[in-house]
């Protein structure tokens, strides 16, 4: 085994026992990089200075005897999070050449535990897709197949995770980035519950809705980045003073005696049948754990994708006014006045998605539309936060699939917005409602493609989700596998 | 026909919170051009807004001030325009939820009092401001006026002439002063005002056609606008044509109100409410704290001084216009337990020096309580009225304190009846023929024997026991 395979838990075991290093890790996370990444290509920009230096520092605590939560880890980012002194993208051109002078929540929590930054990883522009194939800088492809997407938005993370090109990353989930990329490239992908994780110096997609979280090649792994990254911040107004227990404890428990809500809504006819098998025999191996499965009914299942088209595009539409030209990130050139400054630049500086999400926020929200839109979106998102209370009354957490489909491959859907947005149509959910979601690894296809497992639980109710899932992975026995690359 | 103007008014109040409204940074005005900010201000992307509490409980102040209900739950929008001088591409304001609504200031006018209705009162942050070149074709942004906290107080169509729209915005003004939540400064744009105007027939209910006047930069521009927008409506409604609902902006220069460029009012703000903050909660116990620090406010000071202090409801008036002002005199009041000569000596001869000099009461060289010590001295008896006109002035000249002045110049009032006694005798004795023809029923004399003793004394003899002896020696 090459160090930039193991899992955080397996190194940290290492670190405690002596004999490796930080900056063998690494080095090693790196030489694995400069081998695959031409193939993958999941990161924007590479930051190996720093995570040399990073590691030194990291090697000094470690002789020292102290060693934090992820003291010496190689974490990658996702291209969203504003890093001090460190380009910071968000996948579009109109932030090609933004560095910004502060650091995201995450970020600083990440280095106060010791994390080592490998870099910034490749995103669909402004989260806004479910492939990557929207960034300015070129798509990621599946280390499972080079021919297909790894999901998106947070495609590079999961792609990275997978590849070992990082030893876990964090990505931002506002319909499911996390979750459709950590199926579609086998990995383990949460999105915690809206005010779990600080959303200060997350670039902005959709506020009411965006929720940052990690990739990570296990459950346990999750469980340690989500202690990391978890907590209240003042500088958040919209994350929540709930306390955050140890998530590692919700471990080793099992679920002996749980109800599972298996809804039916979720069974859907585009399903693809070697999905549908896949979750079919998870339901026998979460019944074999001794819990109860049981048909439930989200009855506003089917206005999840129409709500959050609404509301997602709606915010977007706001999010990105500042985008203008004005302070920083690119300006067009030869602008005749201050309107032509602004239609040139944002004409230029963003891709044919976000403009297609900005015209269509920016038309929901106008005065005359408003009503029959963005207010009527958010009365039916009420009903499905409602239908997930109720459901969650009678049961522990609901087991879903995570996608219809495996990875597709690149270019299938980009000219078909209906399609692409369809890829999503398990995930939404949650983030409407605000309640947690994990994507664990369930299987393969026939053709070797991952497919993802997800279950949902109620606000704050990580721990329940790390239970479940933990209880799962030691038992499904699924056969581990690495893309061949 | 006669017609009817119909004015409602729009004020921004800047407040005087130490930091801004969603970020930690200075408000106070006058700093380098981008040395307050912050990326929160700047709306750099992944930034996020934090309210500042103290925004909400000066909001609080005002609205109780005005006797509005202060919503219980409130919460802010987002208003989407783009200017340069905006950095995020929206300004968080309030709109379906403000802090207070349903509210009210009397106002005085002609025939007494009248009542002017506030639709509500909402808090929001400031922009920041352009600086054009005027040699080259560019413009600069300075961001530090972006997100000083403001509120907004939004007026009923209640006005029904320039002169009450000017009574109210005085009213206004005096209230956010007094209650020290804003500076008040209308050429620095921190009190401002927009106003809507329309005229109807006289009798009709219905409104006519308005429009919004802005960019009137005093008390006198808003009257003067007001008045001139007023005219032309009613000489557009005269020939039979009809008001064209606009913005139009005054132009002090030439006393005329211009349209705007319609493209720079074709707004639509897509108002939403913003996901970034969550809903403010104003529990009754928090209003009840801030009710609790309220000062008193300027028409209850007034009507306690009339009532307190027997003095005129216009020296009363006066005496409340400030804060500082009134404090002083209520201190003046008490050091020399004669409200009504310390009303006249603050509102005669202090005010007069001050204003002369355009010095505020709180640069006065003359303290309270020194004053309050002069009026004692004439109470007293020690000095005459006449002489303390000589020493205030002496006082304010150098800072010294009445005694001090009575003592360098050795004006003490004499009262000692002896020594009045033998000047009395010597006058007497030196103008035989006078006194003969006092005697003989010439009363006018009196007076001439007065002035011979203020004459021997220099002006020291106190009146009342000059008056006293004169009568009884005189009559002999």
């Amino acid at each position: 085994m090459e160090l930039y395979q193991l899992t955080i838990h397996e190194l940290q075991n290492k670190i405690r026992q002596g004999g490796v290093t930080s900056t063998a890790i690494v080095n090693s996370v790196f030489g694995r990089i400069d081998a695959v990444e031409e193939n993958v290509h999941s990161y924007i920009t590479l930051m190996r200075e720093s995570a040399l230096e990073e590691a030194q520092k990291a090697d000094e605590q470690i002789r020292t005897g102290e060693i934090n939560a992820l003291t010496g880890i190689p974490v990658a980012l996702k291209d969203i999070y504003c890093t001090r002194g460190v380009r910071t993208t968000c996948g579009s051109l109109i932030l090609d050449n933004f560095i910004p002078p502060y650091d995201a929540t995450v970020v600083v929590k990440l280095r106060e535990a010791g994390a080592v930054f490998t870099g910034k990883t490749n995103m669909d522009e402004f989260a806004m897709g479910s492939s990557t194939e929207t960034s300015y800088y070129g798509f990621t492809r599946n280390p499972w197949d080079l021919e297909r997407i790894p999901g998106g938005s947070s495609g590079g993370s999961a792609a990275a995770v997978a590849a070992d090109e990082c030893i876990a990353a964090l990505g931002s989930d506002t319909g499911g980035s996390i979750r459709q990329p950590a199926a579609l490239c086998g990995v383990v992908g949460m999105k915690p519950t809206y005010g779990r994780v600080s959303r200060f110096g997350l670039i902005a997609f959709a506020s009411s809705l965006d929720q940052i979280g990690p990739f990570t090649k296990d459950v346990e792994d999750c469980a340690i980045l989500l202690n990391v990254i978890a907590g209240y911040d003042l500088r958040d107004s919209t994350s929540v003073p709930v306390d955050v227990p140890d998530y590692r404890d919700y471990l080793n428990r099992g679920i002996e005696g749980w109800t599972v809500g298996i809804p039916k809504e979720y069974f859907i006819e585009g399903i693809d049948p070697e999905v549908r098998g896949a979750i079919e025999q998870a339901i026998r191996t979460v019944e074999g754990l001794g819990a109860r499965c049981r048909e439930i009914s989200l009855p506003h299942t089917d206005y999840c994708v129409a709500v959050y088209y609404i509301i997602a595009p709606a915010e977007a539409s706001s999010n990105l006014a500042r985008y203008d030209g004005v302070k920083y990130g690119f300006r067009a050139a030869d602008c005749r006045d201050l309107l032509d400054m602004y239609k040139k630049t944002r004409s230029a500086g963003f891709g044919a998605e976000v403009k297609r999400r900005v015209m269509l926020g920016t038309y929901s929200l106008s005065s005359g539309y408003y009503d029959a839109y963005y207010k009527k979106a958010s009365q039916v998102r009420g009903l499905i936060k409602r239908d997930f209370e109720e459901a969650l009354k009678d049961c522990n957490v609901i087991l879903t699939p995570t996608t219809p489909t495996p990875a597709f491959t690149i270019g299938e859907k980009t000219d078909d917005p209906m399609q692409m947005y369809l890829s999503d149509i398990f995930t939404i959910s949650a983030n409407l409602a605000g309640i947690p979601g994990i994507s664990v690894p369930c299987g393969y296809t026939q053709s070797g493609l991952p497919v993802g497992i997800q279950f949902l639980a109620g606000h704050f109710e990580e721990g329940k989700l790390l239970q479940i899932a933990s209880a799962y992975e030691r038992n499904a026995h699924i056969e581990k596998r690495r893309p061949i690359l | 026909m006669e017609y009817e103007p119909v004015i409602g008014l729009e004020v921004h109040a800047q407040l005087l919170t130490e930091s801004k409204i969603f970020c930690g940074c200075s408000t106070k005005f006058g700093a380098a051009p981008n040395s307050h900010t912050c990326p929160v201000c700047l709306g750099m992307p992944g930034v996020l807004p934090v309210l500042n509490k103290k925004v909400v409980e000066f909001g609080m102040k005002m609205a109780l001030a005005t006797h509005c209900r202060i919503n219980e739950e409130c919460s802010f929008a987002r208003k989407n325009y783009f200017y340069p001088d905006l950095p995020k591409g929206y300004q968080i304001s309030q709109y379906a939820y403000p802090l207070a609504e349903f509210g009210y200031v009397d106002i005085e006018v002609e025939d007494g009092k009248k009542r002017i209705g506030l639709t509500r009162i909402h808090m929001e942050e400031d922009a920041g401001k352009l600086i054009h070149d005027p040699h080259n074709p560019s413009s600069y942004v300075d961001l530090n006026r972006t997100g000083v906290p403001l509120i907004e107080i939004v007026s009923e169509p209640d006005m029904r002439s320039a002169e009450e729209a000017a009574a109210y915005l005085r009213r206004l003004h005096e209230i956010l002063v007094y209650l020290e939540i804003c500076d008040g400064n209308m050429e620095e744009g921190s009190f401002r005002c927009d106003a809507n105007v329309s005229l109807r027939p006289r009798g009709e209910s219905e409104f006519g056609t308005r429009t919004e006047l802005k960019n009137m930069n005093s008390f006198r521009n808003v009257q003067r606008a007001l008045e001139y927008e007023i005219k032309r409506q009613q000489y557009i409604l005269e020939g039979g044509g009809s008001v064209v609902q606009e913005t139009r902006l005054w132009d002090d220069s030439q006393g005329v109100t211009h349209p705007m460029r319609s493209k720079e009012e074709a707004h639509d703000y897509r108002y939403f409410p913003d996901p970034d903050l969550v809903a403010v909660k104003i529990s009754a116990d928090w209003v009840e704290a801030v009710l609790r620090e309220q000062p008193e406010l300027p028409l209850e000071k007034r009507e306690r001084f009339v009532r307190d202090y027997g003095i005129p409801p216009y020296d009363a008036g006066v005496l409340s216009s400030s804060r500082p002002l009134a404090d002083y005199y209520e201190e003046v009041a008490r050091q020399s337990g004669n409200p009504k000569a310390a009303s006249n000596w603050v509102m005669g001869d202090l005010l007069r020096f001050l204003n002369e000099e355009k010095r505020e009461i709180r640069d006065c060289p003359i303290s309270a309580a020194s004053l309050g010590e002069l009026i004692r001295l004439i109470d007293q008896g020690t000095i005459s009225g006449k002489m303390a006109k000589e020493i205030i002035e002496e006082m304010y000249r150098t800072g010294k304190t009445a005694p001090a002045v009575v003592e360098e110049k050795g004006m003490v009032q004499i009262t000692d009846e002896a020594a009045l006694s033998g000047v009395i005798t010597g006058i007497l004795e030196a103008n035989p023929n006078q006194l003969a023809q006092y005697r003989s029923g010439r009363d006018k004399l009196f007076g001439y024997f007065v002035g011979q003793v203020m004459k021997a004394t220099r002006g020291k003899a106190n009146p009342q026991v000059i008056n006293d002896l004169l009568k009884k020696m005189l009559a002999g």
